[in-house]
């Protein structure tokens, strides 16, 4: 039994469009073992299993599973291998009920219709076997994110899985969420369910795998146990030098305030209030942090700030204006800088040049236009320059930033709303999706620009970030800012129940 | 207890639409008491003005459930009612016309589904070019001075037929009307509470999830669009040997096009669509009664825009109301 | 230069490919191809009289594949120009029979300027029914299509009709001599004013802080919400715009070729507009070429169907094939694929209903 591997991978290659993504890959899965998958964003993790779920082919290499060679052309073979993936952006269909999209795709059916009935005696008893449960009935766009998540697990499940593989399922989950998950895994993993877990973040790999495979650069660096090594080591192995994290162990300065929100609330798109009554303050030379689980707020309460969502009731405030709603010009001719949530959807015009979205906000002044007219030249000039300082590296202005990398499409919008000469930025989620490297530029551009008296409020999922960069903390949960905590007060774990419970416990 | 998700019809105002079918019904028995003769022809010929309309919003419903934008609905209807007719005057058989027209449609949707889900064409790019292929191709063939040899026969339920009001007008009508009334019905069963059913609709709010499941998001498009093409077919099928009983060109005259408001106000639910379609039908009848009796006097060019007008504030009012499919007219990528 | 060859390689390859397709249809049908194709090309450029015919059928397609292209740089699928331009055409007529007794320096523009404006009020109806409630636009285009021409039909039946003695066709009295059109070294002014309107919608779309914002708007709605760009205003701006290129398209095709408004003509313009402006690349420039080629072939199609005996409609089938290989040109590349292919705009249209603008 110990050591007959569920799973094999021989020398896999994929590349796209002549990028490597992953070369000669070498992989072994044990029955019944934690496996994580640790490397980079864009070390070829999340491709290398989605050739393993039929997502993707493999250019070269072989997949065995059970010891048999396999071709997995198409998700419907994986499923009857027993292979299960859960994706980091969910598989759910937001409408639907728990019970329909578990049975999605393997529905149990009478002659004409669906049998609902023999679904839920299934779902009931994987919960027995299990020992954790769902409610069938609930529509999954309505749940917490930790419990869509479980949906997702029961997905599998009901398919009889064999091989359950999680991709950075912790990305949207608070440390008590997680916890939960870990303990999920385990008892999964006893009843013999081999499970591998992508991650990036090593606390966690460290804390709950059997096994650790790092990969970089598309290749494996190493199979490694969590006896045999430490969190340093695995990050030099993962990143491939040492990684020297930025902190700001400056004392803000108690200046002037730049930002300031009274009252405020905002509704979402659906109608219900999802910013109840908030009040805070950014002084300059400041960064405030706001933690908390995604889809508790922060997405109106940033949409609100930059002009972009209408206010239910109560004022924003900058550099001691009140400023009228929907109306993102105003708000930055008057000092806002803004890195919004999804930098390809509102950051950037994909199919734009980067001279033309480095002056997306300024096009219509001197001297990127004239009266009617723009002038072209001084856009280009603007573009070398900014380029220049903010280390943008691409073929020149006129590139399309469709092309560019990641990080790069962040330095873009970084350098367009740094070099406005703003007092106050707002910067939700400024690091999702990038690598180290880049995280480490957002970041030390970020305390520069404080350091130059900027007001900062810095909205924020990832926890370490928040902690990390912030001068004051603020947790929101369901709409409310439950928190004032100053950077001395705050650690991880008396956030985290914040960020789950509100102030139920203090009560 | 059955599991009602969000995406079946729901409780939601729905009040509204039961009101109005009461004062609807209130008004038509009024009108069966002072004048029964009128009151069956008004309903009949909503009945028959609604149909084209129907099943025009089941084919756009088919597409759209599975996510792909679809107005080449008018197009697809009108090769069908050319072939059907051009068939039909060849073989001296209704019946071989009728099924060319639901061939005509299904290839049709066949081409439709080819641009949109595997060559990943613009969706409205590859509707227009249904369209303008339809006028092409039905123009050039088209040949002149082509008469028919009937038009399809009215048929009588026995017994049904006979009671009042409702025998006349649901009993007493030809066989494609008949038949659109199965096909709501069929479908939206189907399309509520079988496995192609949740498939569809899972395929048209999140298809990726979808193909993760398993389900080949690219076969069940196809098959929806040319079942929905076949639906189509049949309105041409009604429109050149039922109710015109020959090809016109261009015949017919944007019902296609209306057909996908009568969808978007019908919420994307069969039975909501056929509901709009009897309203937009029985306005249509009311009107021609109204000037027929001369109650009103418009010029004619001014009640054959009242349609188009109807629509396009059905339109601006609902489509914000509406929650359509989720991944409309994204084409669907693998990576 | 060889980005600019590139760039013609896949309209060119779509036409070549469409007239073969339609050539095997031709042949199925029982008619020679060659024969066919001759006899079409004679009828389009054998003459100086067929070539000055292919320019004043080039005319108002220019216009229309101009107003549409316009109206996609913001991501709009302006299929309401068909009605826009039977607004401008109409007015363009009431203005050039109704003001009497003015020279015609003034009377030319003047009855431009009605064209226009008529068809830049119908074009922003359809831009404020997408910037308000976010109807889809080739919806209502078409309903206002439908509406444009039973409007038309009624405006010359009745209160613009041509009540002199022995008339009996609805239609509107003919227009004054001195808003008509003089050709202007042997070329017709109406193309003239199609090349200088090219020529301007191009300088807009490259230089004018509107095309700009026509360009966010087109290319990213959500990135432009988030620049402060007002998109209910450049929506309904552009069709503004759009609509006035159609109507001045209506009033070219009234003042320069029928001299009077008569209903159903030129009622596939809609299409032909969207066949053009795909064909031209969505280049204001390149429309000029793609809208001599289609009018090349309406103008060529009587002798096609005179000497080779070719049903007209064989053009409309050869446009939606054209249009067809050139949104696909994916099979070009799939045919072709040693050659290095020019990137072109992806067109991205059928964003959904539009619940949210």
């Amino acid at each position: 039994m110990d050591g007959f591997p569920v799973l094999e991978l021989k020398g896999i290659s994929k590349s796209f469009h002549g990028v490597m993504a992953n070369s000669g890959v070498d992989f072994k899965l044990k029955k019944g073992e934690i496996h994580a998958l640790l490397g980079e964003n864009g070390a070829g993790k999340s491709t290398l299993m989605n050739m393993i779920c039929g997502l993707l082919q493999p250019d070269r290499g072989e997949i065995f599973i059970q010891g048999n060679r396999r071709k997995i052309q198409n998700p419907k073979i994986a499923i009857q291998l027993g292979v299960g993936m859960i994706h980091q952006h969910f598989m759910i269909v937001p409408g639907f009920t728990s019970l329909e999209n578990i049975i999605l795709g393997s529905e149990p059916v009478t002659r004409m219709a669906i049998d609902f009935r023999k679904a839920r005696k299934q779902i009931a008893a994987l919960s027995d076997q299990y020992g954790f449960s769902i409610d069938p009935d609930a529509v999954t766009e309505d749940l917490p994110v930790g419990i869509q998540q479980r949906v997702e697990i029961f997905k599998a499940l009901y398919r009889k899985v064999g091989i359950l593989i999680l991709d950075e399922p912790t990305a949207v989950l608070t440390p008590q969420e997680t916890e939960d998950l870990f303990r999920v895994m385990r008892r999964l993993a006893r009843k013999s369910v081999s499970i591998i877990f992508i991650t990036h973040k090593l606390r966690e790999v460290m804390q709950i795998a059997d096994s650790i495979t790092v990969m970089q650069r598309g290749a494996i660096k190493g199979v490694l146990s969590p006896g045999e090594t430490d969190e340093q080591s695995l990050a030099r192995m993962m990143i491939g030098r040492e990684i020297n994290m930025i902190s700001n162990d400056r004392s803000a300065g108690a200046g002037r305030t730049v930002f300031e929100a009274s009252g405020l609330s905002v509704n979402s798109s659906r109608g219900f209030e999802a910013v109840s009554d908030v009040s805070f303050c950014v002084r300059e030379g400041e960064i405030v942090g706001i933690a908390g689980i995604q889809g508790n707020g922060q997405m109106e309460l940033s949409e609100a700030i930059a002009g972009l969502r209408e206010i239910a009731s109560g004022n924003i405030i900058l550099s001691g204006k009140v400023m009228p709603a929907l109306h993102p010009r105003k708000m930055m001719e008057n000092g806002l800088a803004h890195i919004p949530e999804d930098r390809l959807k509102y950051g950037l015009v994909l199919p734009f040049s980067i001279a033309e979205n480095q002056i997306l906000c300024t096009y219509y002044r001197n001297p990127f236009a004239r009266f009617m007219w723009r002038n072209r030249k001084a856009m280009l000039n603007n573009s070398r320059e900014l380029m220049d300082r903010f280390d943008i590296r691409a073929g020149g202005p006129e590139e399309s930033v469709k092309t560019l990398s990641g990080g790069n499409q962040q330095k873009v919008i970084i350098s367009r709303e740094f070099s406005r000469n703003s007092i106050f930025l707002l910067a939700n989620q400024p690091t999702r999706g990038l690598d180290v490297g880049s995280i480490e530029y957002v970041h030390r551009q970020m305390l520069t620009l404080r350091d130059k008296g900027a007001g900062i409020l810095l909205i924020s999922s990832e926890l370490d970030e928040i902690l990390s960069l912030a001068d004051s903390i603020l947790v929101i949960y369901r709409g409310r800012l439950i928190s004032m905590a100053g950077k001395e007060g705050a650690d991880r774990a008396s956030l985290g129940l914040m960020m789950t419970r509100g102030l139920e416990r203090e009560k | 207890m059955m599991a009602v998700s969000r995406l079946r019809p729901g409780a939601r105002g729905e009040m509204l639409c039961v009101f109005l079918w009461i004062s609807v019904t209130a008004c038509i028995v009024c009108s069966y008491w002072i004048s029964p003769v009128v009151t069956v022809a008004v309903l009949s010929s909503a009945l028959r003005q609604s149909t084209p309309l129907v099943l025009g919003a089941m084919c756009g419903l088919l597409s759209e459930r599975s996510g792909v934008m679809n107005i080449g609905i008018e197009g697809q209807m009108l090769m069908a009612a050319f072939w059907g007719f051009l068939m039909h005057v060849w073989t001296g058989s209704l019946m071989m016309g009728v099924i060319s027209g639901l061939a005509a449609g299904a290839f049709a949707g066949f081409l439709f589904a080819w641009m949109s889900v595997s060559m990943k064409m613009d969706q409205i790019i590859a509707g227009t070019i249904i369209n303008i292929l339809a006028v092409g191709l039905t123009g050039f063939f088209y040949p002149t001075g082509m008469s028919s040899a009937g038009k399809l026969k009215i048929y009588s339920v026995p017994l049904l037929s006979e009671i009042p009001l409702a025998g006349p007008v649901l009993f007493r009508m030809s066989p494609i009307v008949f038949l659109t009334i199965c096909i709501v019905f069929l479908l939206h069963y189907c399309l509520f509470y079988s496995r192609w059913g949740l498939r569809t609709r899972a395929t048209g709010e999140h298809p990726k999830a979808a193909a993760t499941m398993g389900i080949s998001v690219v076969k069940l498009r196809y098959g929806n669009i040319m079942i929905g093409g076949c639906i189509a077919g049949l309105a041409g099928a009604f429109l050149s040997l039922e109710s015109v009983g020959v090809f016109e060109r261009g015949m017919t005259n944007g019902r296609g096009f209306i057909a996908l408001a009568v969808m978007i106000f019908g919420k994307w639910t069969p039975i909501g669509a056929w509901g709009a379609a009897l309203l937009f039908g029985l306005s249509m009848s009311v009107q021609t009664q109204l000037q027929f009796d001369r109650v009103l006097s418009l010029p004619h060019q001014f009640t054959g825009m009242l349609p188009y007008l109807i629509t396009i504030i059905v339109l601006a009012i609902f489509i914000r109301r509406n929650r359509p499919p989720a991944s409309l007219g994204v084409s669907c990528e693998r990576e | 230069m060889i980005l600019l060859l590139r760039s013609f390689l896949v309209p060119a390859g779509s036409v070549l490919l469409a007239f073969l397709t339609g050539g095997i249809l031709l042949f199925l049908s029982g008619s020679h191809p060659v024969e066919a194709y001759i006899a079409l090309f004679q009828g389009a450029f054998g003459d100086l009289s067929s070539i000055s015919r292919t320019l004043e059928k080039a005319t108002p397609l220019i216009m229309n594949g101009l107003a549409i292209a316009f109206a996609l740089k913001a991501g709009l699928f302006n299929i309401g120009a068909q009605g826009q331009f039977l607004f401008g055409a109409f007015a363009a007529a009431v203005a050039g029979f109704y003001v009497q007794a003015i020279p015609s320096v003034f009377h030319i523009p003047l009855a431009i300027f009605a064209g226009m404006t008529a068809g830049g009020i119908y074009g922003l109806v359809q831009g404020a029914l997408k910037a308000f409630s976010g109807a889809h636009e080739v919806i209502t285009g078409i309903m206002c299509n439908y509406i444009a021409i039973n409007m038309t039909d009624y405006l010359v039946n009745h209160p613009f009709r041509d009540r002199s003695p022995g008339n009996i066709v609805a239609r509107t009295p003919q227009i004054l001599d001195t808003s008509r059109f003089p050709d202007v070294a042997g070329i017709p002014l109406g193309f003239i004013a199609a090349i200088i309107a090219a020529i301007l919608v191009w300088w807009i779309v490259r230089y004018a802080v509107f095309g700009f914002e026509i360009r966010v708007v087109g290319s990213g709605i959500n990135a432009a919400r988030y620049s402060g760009v007002r998109i209910r205003s450049v929506l309904m701006g552009t069709m503004l715009i759009s609509g006035a290129l159609a109507g001045l398209g209506g009033a070219v095709e009234t003042q320069g070729v029928v001299h009077r408004f008569q209903p159903g003509f030129n009622t596939g313009l809609g299409f032909e507009g969207i066949t053009i402006a795909l064909l031209g690349r969505v280049h204001p420039l390149g429309i000029i070429p793609a809208a001599i080629l289609i009018g090349a072939m309406k103008a060529g199609a009587g002798m096609m169907q005179f000497s080779a005996g070719v049903e007209n409609e064989i053009i409309d089938v050869i446009q939606a094939l054209i249009l067809f290989f050139v949104t696909a040109d994916v099979i070009l590349q799939k045919m072709l694929p040693g050659i290095k292919w020019a990137e072109g705009e992806r067109l991205s249209l059928s964003t959904g209903w539009g619940g949210n603008s």
